[in-house]
């Protein structure tokens, strides 16, 4: 062993490689084949990228750094069934990027908070958190309903995620697939050259900060929330049909 | 290596170790600070003052980039310049571009954190900077490659001392890892979309995250203890066999155990059970590192009791080997069920953090600064304040964080005689205040113990230039005479 080693240790070029390949492999088994095996991602209906506002509400989340005490990943137990709902699966974050299941739960899941409460419960919340839950260690967060969102280069970031595989569509030819794929309502709302349009019309016809006339960060950070675990209808599904995937 | 001390001092580069030192303990101050900050804010919320960028999810970024990139990246570019140097007896290859290395990383954390504050973030843990900085990161990275390969190249002896190997590894597997994990879209300069989604985001983050443990904050900071644990003792490295078997283990392991930060997700149970698999077989060269490291003092226990230098090596190795000892407990899949999302992780990566990498890079400074400034430290005294007070803050820090984490993992799981929920989230929140208090009073006191060290160094830089300019005015005086 010792022998052998010396070669090693007295030839740097030799070293180097040795170690190049010796750490890769752990990565190269784990990693790649997430890539290709199918079962990966649960074939589930409902899954949709972001709307032009919830994208910008995502944003908005990741600025604020949420996922630091935040998850968004709900585990298969039976207390986390009864406080957050159905398990997360693989599939709801499939147009995530990037994945945003955090690691550390200083505040809860929120993985399906999506029609939990109430806008208006929200805006509340978010502007003096302790005004409804008198216990909570949340900072404040009133700049979100006094700061106009800035929905300039909206179209910009559907772009980028379009390049990450995100089905945001550029052509006639993609707006197309996404009618077959999702129907014609959320293909309009993931067609790019109407997304300052559809971003406009969701925050006013919601209204999600309570601020009419007005579209503020908090209408997005809302809209975004409100999204959240809503998308798959776990009623179709019976329970052994996802423990096939796992 | 014992030939070394021989050579003149002016045949190395030290110049870029000081200052990287001194950077080192400026960014190890500020994160630690803000720690604190953060740590008070959890307990106390008023304190993120309804201002932007002090609230907690934008400081969060700020201390763990300054303490593991400002402290953790600073100390080891000093005293990887320092060993490489030493080890091959050759001076730094390529003098400017250790040089950019050294504006390009204290300048790019620094840009980093404060693009943080402004709101900037991938939102990725511990790879939070945008894809600019990101991008300049990897140019550096690149450099410092190419300025340690070159000094290991032009070595005046055949073998390459095994702090090197440590430091081989680390610097490839960084660049791996960086390059990997930050590939991004960009939708404008300081926003940007990582190519990968969900579950493969997930545990490409993680292979990134777990291995920035185990190549930045772990087989690094090996290499610098196989140094100067050797050197302050006096004694050879306890097992050379030991090093080259644990070496290669560690590095192969710690590549497949990123997958037990998500147990019980979305990710592929095979994955899930392959890397804890791995995680516990990780034990084994873990030990085997501070096994080499610690028994390299047997026939000199004594030093223990006499050199205060000695107490911050030995002791972060006994951290090294508890946090290596929690750490497969916890990546198996019934522990982590309990101790995921909760702060027994915070704990446990303190006990790493503190204990382990900070201690160690503690003692390796104190052990630098006579060398790099020809004096003697100011205080003793005060190296043993220093241990005390960093030790007492560990023990705080990481007891709390069980209590914390423990107690909230197991309030979670309970349930009434009627199979309800025995607590609401919020009554666990409440339950945390207390060990939040305790945590921030234990951060407190490691700040306090750093800072004494500030003073002991400034101090001692300060004797240093004084005695300089007795000896210069000595013999300008002997000079004229002639």
């Amino acid at each position: 062993m010792t022998m052998r080693h010396e070669q090693v240790e007295t030839n740097s070029a030799l070293m180097l490689l040795l170690i190049l390949a010796v750490i890769s492999v752990g990565g190269l088994v784990e990693i790649v084949p997430l890539f290709s095996i199918n079962e990966t991602i649960e074939k589930v209906e409902g899954v949709r990228p972001n709307t032009p506002l919830e994208i910008r509400g995502r944003d908005i989340y990741i600025r604020e750094g949420c996922y630091l005490c935040h998850s968004q990943m709900i585990r298969p137990f039976r207390d986390e069934w009864l406080r957050y709902g159905h398990y997360s699966l693989a599939a709801e974050s499939q147009y995530d990027h990037p994945f945003q299941w955090g690691s550390k739960r200083t505040g809860p899941d929120l993985a399906r908070v999506g029609g939990k409460y109430s806008n208006q419960w929200h805006v509340q919340h978010m502007k003096a958190p302790r005004s409804v839950v008198p216990q909570s260690i949340m900072p404040n967060y009133p700049w979100l309903l006094t700061n106009d969102l800035d929905y300039s280069d909206v179209a910009d970031r559907m772009r980028a995620l379009r390049v990450t595989g995100v089905p945001y569509s550029l052509t006639q030819q993609e707006y197309d697939a996404n009618v077959k794929r999702f129907g014609p309502t959320v293909a309009d709302q993931l067609d790019i050259s109407k997304a300052e349009d559809n971003l406009l019309k969701e925050a006013r016809d919601k209204n999600f900060d309570g601020i009419p006339g007005r579209v503020t960060e908090m209408d997005a950070l809302v809209a975004y929330l409100q999204s959240l675990g809503t998308m798959v209808d776990f009623t179709k599904y019976d329970e052994g049909y996802f423990a096939t995937f796992r | 290596m014992a030939q070394s001390s021989a050579l003149p001092v002016e045949q190395y580069n030290f110049d870029i170790v000081r200052r990287f030192m001194i950077v080192a303990m400026i960014y190890g101050v500020i994160g630690m600070a803000v720690g604190v900050y953060i740590a008070c804010e959890l307990a106390w919320p008023f304190l993120n003052f309804d201002i932007p960028a002090l609230t907690f999810g934008r400081l969060r970024p700020v201390h763990t980039s300054l303490v593991i990139f400002g402290f953790g990246g600073s100390a080891l570019f000093a005293t990887s310049y320092y060993i490489v140097q030493r080890t091959c007896q050759a001076r730094l290859a390529f003098p400017w571009l250790a040089e950019f290395t050294f504006i390009g990383w204290t300048g790019g954390v620094a840009l980093g954190v404060l693009t943080y504050m402004a709101g900037f973030s991938q939102g990725k843990e511990y790879a939070e900077f945008e894809w600019p900085l990101d991008l300049a990161i990897t140019v550096v990275w690149v450099c410092y490659i190419l300025v340690y390969v070159e000094t290991v190249r032009r070595r005046s002896q055949p073998h390459i001392y095994v702090a090197n190997w440590f430091f081989l590894a680390f610097l490839l597997a960084v660049a791996l890892l960086h390059i990997f994990n930050n590939i991004a879209v960009p939708s404008a300069l300081l926003k940007s979309y990582s190519v990968y989604s969900g579950v493969q985001d997930a545990m490409i983050q993680w292979w990134y995250g777990h291995n920035a443990v185990g190549f930045f904050l772990t087989a690094a900071f090996l290499g610098m203890m196989y140094y100067f644990v050797p050197k302050q003792a006096g004694r050879p490295v306890y097992s050379y066999r030991l090093s080259i078997i644990h070496f290669w283990a560690l590095i192969f392991l710690y590549m497949w155990a990123g997958g037990h930060h998500l147990h019980w997700t979305a990710l592929p149970d095979w994955v899930s059970t392959l890397s804890a698999t791995f995680s516990i077989l990780l034990l084994m060269p873990s030990w085997g590192g501070m096994i080499n490291g610690i028994m390299t003092l047997s026939g000199a226990w004594d030093k223990l009791r006499s050199d205060p230098i000695m107490l911050f090596l030995i002791t972060s190795l006994s951290f090294y080997g508890m946090s290596t000892f929690e750490g497969p407990l916890m990546s198996l899949k019934s522990v982590n069920a309990l101790s995921h999302y909760t702060d027994w992780t915070i704990g446990h990566v303190h006990s790493g953090a503190l204990g382990w990498v900070a201690l160690v890079s503690f003692g390796s400074f104190y052990h630098l600064m006579p060398r790099l400034y020809e004096t003697r430290m100011y205080s003793q005294t005060l190296i043993y304040v220093h241990f005390w007070l960093a030790t007492i803050g560990i023990v705080l820090y990481i007891t709390s964080m069980w209590i914390a984490g423990i107690g909230q993992g197991l309030m979670l799981r309970s349930f009434d005689d009627y199979g309800n929920l025995a607590y609401t989230f919020i009554e666990t929140v409440e339950f945390m205040h207390t060990p939040y208090v305790w945590r921030a009073l234990g951060g407190a006191f490691f700040v306090a113990g750093a800072l004494v060290m500030v003073y002991n160094m400034v101090m001692t830089v300060r004797a240093a230039r004084i005695e300089r300019a007795t000896l210069e005015a000595k013999l300008a005086a002997k000079l004229a005479k002639a």
